[in-house]
Order: structure tokens, then sequence, then C-alpha cells
């Protein structure tokens, strides 16, 4: 059977499946029951497999790393974010986490397909060739990943916290992993982001010497500036000066400023051109 | 009943206070079955004995059958039938197979939706497996009953939250450090409540303990029993950067760990929470220590809130559980039904020799 679906198709299909996820923990939390790990777990697996094979698709026909446009770059993102999840979810056998990702999933899937005007045209030749260029543009987008990873683990923590010094400790807040196993999630989460974040710096810092005039000064403030935040709080963190809730909110607003560099990021790129309408080799 | 049919006899903590429970215990499960297994018409047999109940799940060829098994058990007991008629549950069909359903998914225990009755259930079905005393009939019935005890557990709140202080308080450690291997735990106070607490805490997992009280040779029988050290009450304060948990517990008319203290602990250990529980009444812990980052403050109150707040939740939840029990129980008895219609079971003489 052949499947004669485009890019964009299969990456619906992938943000149906994020969604199903999504529903499934609500419907579950709804009904008073235990979200359940396996079936979210599967769906987002199936969902992370269709949206692998769209953005397949989409690389195939751009002859590279799907980056050139927001809408790739979010999907790039989640994409990043789903895949750490699939190693976490299993280690911490967390549901809720499963549940907030497959929530992350759904939102940056459905909102970047939902705006054509995001994939209208697309930056061509933007690694120039230079493989080394492509590799700093996926390591960056995947590190942004993995801050989404650390944003939800963030939120769950920040719920966890609030349900211990409230002293509410039913329904929904008895599903949420314990508040020291989350913390080191986090921690381990931006050290992982910061590192993948420093090695995309130091590829794009060779492109950089090499050919300044072409590299956007806006784009590199803030994407060094992402990194900065990123650097200092895992410093000040393993130092024992940034804890608890402090933590826990430095990490979304380092997502938060994530998302807002991509902004930057894709403006400094030229020139433009229609993206290709990419469908599964025959 | 004119035909082949499924019963339960038995007594339960709903009608029988403890003095009279402890004469309907049952010394000698084994010898109490072979004596049951000439029962004529009696054609399957589960005895389920526990603290809070003794119960006969069978299939019986008749009602005689079951009066007979209710007088021999009577007379081993040296119990008056009149009271035990008084006082019995006496189920038959699918009634008795929505008993069992209950009783397996702890619907029916003191402290609804318990867990150790599940065990005790799989245990009874076991030791009637072993003796020989099970068939077609009750294999299904214990087997469907398990699946409907694991999925009420699994699908609603029936078992969510502790309803003990004791037990509320290992699991709010828990929600903070997850595995209790590595927890340290300081027992403050050598009384009941402590040691019960302590206790709590080594039946999950917690091996590092550590008990401290004014008199010293207290707390080392106390720790003594408990497998854990002693500290020194004068020196609480030097140590309490070294615990995860301190559960106070003295009869101390004052305070006896200042928000200073713990301030002062927590800046040695800024990174891994302090969970203190203050069953103590007044309390041990001076209360401002709970706006103290990384410090969780729980006393008695609280845990007995959160106590109470987890036993409404569950009663909350027996009329859900026992409507997806009843859809259950029912699509059993239609199968059994038929199954002791067709006289499959066994002998279709109703007076031939029983099990």
């Amino acid at each position: 059977m052949h499947l004669d679906l485009t890019d964009r198709q299969w990456l619906w299909c992938a943000a149906g499946f994020y969604a199903a996820g999504f529903v499934l923990g609500t419907a579950s939390t709804i009904r008073g029951g235990r979200v359940r790990g396996l079936p979210i777990y599967g769906t987002i697996l199936a969902g992370y497999i269709l949206q692998f094979i769209g953005l397949g698709i989409r690389g195939h026909a751009t002859g590279g790393c799907p980056l050139g446009n927001p809408f790739e770059i979010f999907q790039f993102t989640a994409w990043s974010a789903i895949s750490l999840y699939l190693v976490i979810g299993v280690t911490f056998r967390s549901s809720v986490l499963g549940y907030f990702t497959s929530c992350l999933g759904a939102a940056l899937t459905i909102l970047s397909l939902s705006i054509p005007a995001w994939d209208a045209v697309r930056r061509t030749h933007i690694f120039g060739g230079n493989p080394w260029i492509e590799l700093h543009a996926a390591l960056a987008i995947f590190s942004y990943g993995v801050f989404g990873l650390l944003a939800l683990t963030s939120t769950l923590f920040l719920f966890r916290h609030f349900s211990l010094k409230s002293k509410r400790l039913g329904g929904w807040f008895s599903f949420l992993p314990s508040i020291l196993d989350l913390d080191h999630i986090e921690v381990r989460l931006l050290g992982a982001g910061a590192a993948l974040l420093t090695l995309a710096l130091a590829f794009g810092s060779v492109y950089f010497t090499r050919d300044t005039p072409n590299v956007g000064h806006f784009k590199l403030a803030a994407t060094v500036a992402v990194w900065a935040v990123a650097t200092v709080a895992f410093g000040l963190r393993i130092s024992g000066r940034l804890l608890s809730k402090r933590f826990a909110w430095t990490c979304l607003a380092l997502f938060a400023a994530a998302l807002l560099s991509l902004g930057a990021v894709d403006e400094s790129r030229h020139p433009v051109e229609r993206p290709p309408s990419g469908r599964a080799a025959p | 009943m004119s035909e082949a049919c499924l019963f339960v006899l038995g007594a339960t903590h709903h009608s029988a206070p403890v003095e009279v429970r402890e004469k309907l215990a049952v010394e000698s499960e084994s010898a109490l079955r072979g004596e049951l297994a000439s029962v004529a018409g009696l054609r399957e047999l589960a005895v389920l004995n526990t603290c809070n109940r003794v119960e006969f799940y069978g299939v019986a060829a008749n009602e005689s059958a079951v009066e007979s098994v209710q007088a021999v058990y009577c007379a081993r007991q040296k119990f008056e039938v009149g009271q035990f008629e008084s006082i019995r549950i006496r189920l038959t069909g699918r009634e008795a197979a929505l008993h069992l359903f209950e009783v397996a998914s702890g619907l029916d225990s003191q402290l609804v939706g318990e867990n150790e009755i599940f065990g005790q259930v799989k245990d009874a079905y076991a030791a009637a497996q072993a003796s020989g005393s099970t068939g077609a009939v009750l294999n299904r019935l214990f087997q469907k009953a398990f699946q409907a005890a694991k999925h009420v557990r699994t699908n609603t709140g029936i078992s969510s939250g502790r309803v003990s202080v004791a037990n509320v308080a290992v699991d709010l450690a828990a929600n903070i450090f997850g595995n209790l291997a590595d927890v340290k735990v300081l027992v403050l106070g050598t009384g009941e409540i402590g040691e019960g607490t302590a206790k709590a805490f080594k039946s999950r997992g917690a091996e590092d303990l550590a008990v401290s009280g004014r008199r010293i040779e207290r707390a080392s029988e106390v720790a003594g029993g408990l497998g854990a050290g002693t500290v020194r009450f004068e020196e609480i304060d030097s140590h309490l950067a070294s615990y995860d948990v301190i559960v106070c517990s003295t009869a101390a008319p004052t305070t006896i760990v200042s928000a200073a203290a713990i301030s002062a602990a927590m800046r040695r250990r800024p990174a891994r929470p302090l969970l203190l529980i203050d069953l103590a009444l007044p309390r041990d812990v001076e209360a401002a220590a709970a706006d103290l980052q990384n410090v969780f403050l729980y006393n008695l109150d609280d845990l007995a809130r959160i106590a109470e707040s987890n036993r409404m939740a569950r009663e909350a939840e027996i009329a859900r559980c026992r409507e997806l029990l009843s859809h259950r129980a029912t699509g059993l008895w239609e199968h059994v039904q038929r199954h002791l219609s067709s006289g499959s079971n066994g002998t279709s003489d109703p007076h031939g020799p029983g099990i």
C-alpha cells in the first residue's frame, strides 16, 4: 500500500495524534481516573513517526534539514521535544509528562500548520551548501526542543510545589511526579540544552568568523542571549544559588526567550522562494 | 433454590462486632475444609477467612447443602446457629458474584479501597485450588473477580490517597522525594504516634532512620525496635541538615525546632527539600518555618484533613465502582447460569457426594 500524501498532510496526521494524546489524558482526568502512561506514550510515538515521515519528505525535497521558515522551525522544535520525551518518558515513567508533551506537540504543530503565511515562502540555500552550518542550525533548534520539554517539566514542578505548599494533594495533583524527581529532570534538561546550544554556537562561530558580513547581528545577539541565559541559569543552579520556584520560572522564561528569538533567526535569512510541495518518493 | 447455584455464606464486620468475629475466626481452614468436603451436594468451595470476615463461596446442588455448610461451620466454631443467622450474609447467584467482586475491590472493606483484601482473596482462592475444591464455576468467578478488582482500582479513585495519618505522612514524603530508600528520617519524640509514623516509613522502604528523645534510654529502646540510630536531644539543631524528613511528636510545652534553626540547616543543603511533620500538640516546630524555601511543614491538622479528604474521595467513588462491578457481575452470571443449567458442573445427583 502506498500513501500518496504531501509532507503537510503527514504533518497534519502527526498533529492529530499529538492532539489525541492530549484528549486521551484530559478525558482520563475528567473521569477521575489515572492518566495512563502507555496509551499516551503510544499515541505520541505514532505522531512522532508520522512527523518524522513528513519532515523527511520536506527535507528530501529541500535537500537539507527543513529549517527554512517559521513553519519548519516550529515543526522541528516540536519533533526535537518529542524525541527527548520518548527517552525521558520511559526513564521516569511519568504519564503526566507525556500528557503535557502531547499538549506541547499538538500546540506547536497545529499552530504552525494553521498559519499558511509561515509556510508561504522559505529561505533557500540557508546553509550555503555547508554541512557545518546545517549541523549548527539543527543542533540549535534541537536545543530549543529540549528547552520546550524543560518548560513543561518546570510547569509540572510549579504545580507540584503549589500543591505541597498549599497542602492540596488529591485529585489531579496526585498524578504528578515527586518534586525532587522533577528538579533532577529540570537540571539534566537544562544541562543538555545548554550543551547542545553551546555546540551549535561553536559550529556557527566558525562560519561567522569566515563570513561575518552575511551573519545577521540581530540573530546573533538573540541566539547568544538565549545561550547566556541557559548557561548562567545552569551555573547558578549547580552552585545552589538558583533553586526551586525561581529556577522553574527561569526555565520557563528561557523557553519563551528561545521562541521569541526564532523571529530574529528567520529574519536574518535570504533569499526566499515558495516551499516545495513534497511528496513521498514513489 | 431448586437447581445448582452459586452462593456465599458468612459474616463480616458490617454485622458482626470484633468480639463476635473473634469467635467466628477459623483457626484451621484445612481441617474445616476437610469436614465440609463430606457435605452432600456441595460441589465447589472456597473459604475467605480474614480479621474482618469469614465467607464461604461455593456451588451447591440444593439449598440443604448450604444449610449443611452453615451447620458444620457453627458446630465447629461452637457458635449458636440462631445467632449466626441473625448476623450472617447469605447471597446466591448474581448477587453472590457481585459480592465477591466488591470484596476483592475493597468496596466492602472496613477501610474502603484498601489493597490488602485483594491479596487475601487471592490466597483464599489459591488454598481452595490447592485442596481441589474449586471447579469451573469458582475458577471463573475468582478470575473475573480479580480482573474486576484490577479494573476498578485502575479506573476509579477507590484506592487513591491514604486514610491514616502515618501513611499520609509517608505519601507526602514520596511526593517530595520520590523513592524513599535514600531518604533520611529523624523522629523527635518517643511516643506511640511518632513510632507508628517511623514504622510506616520503614515499611515503605526508608532505611536510614534515627530517633531522638529527652530520655535517651527510651529513645534507644524505640530505635532498637526500628533498627534505627539515636541522636542526642540536646544536639538536634546541629543534626537538622542531615535529615530529609523530621517527624516531631514530643510532649514539649513549647516549640523545640525554631525557624532560625531550620533556616540555618537549609543553608547547608539548599537544593534538597526538607519535610517537617509536626504531630505534636502543642506544636514542636515554629510555624514560620513553612515560609522557608524548599521547606514543607505539615502539622497534625493538615495530615488529618488530607486523610479525611482521601476517605471522602474514596467513598464518593463507591457508587461508580458498584455500577462498573454490577455490569461485570451480570455478564459473568449469565455465563455461569448457562453452565449450571447445562448440568456440566459435577454430578447431577443433588444428594450425591460432596467435593
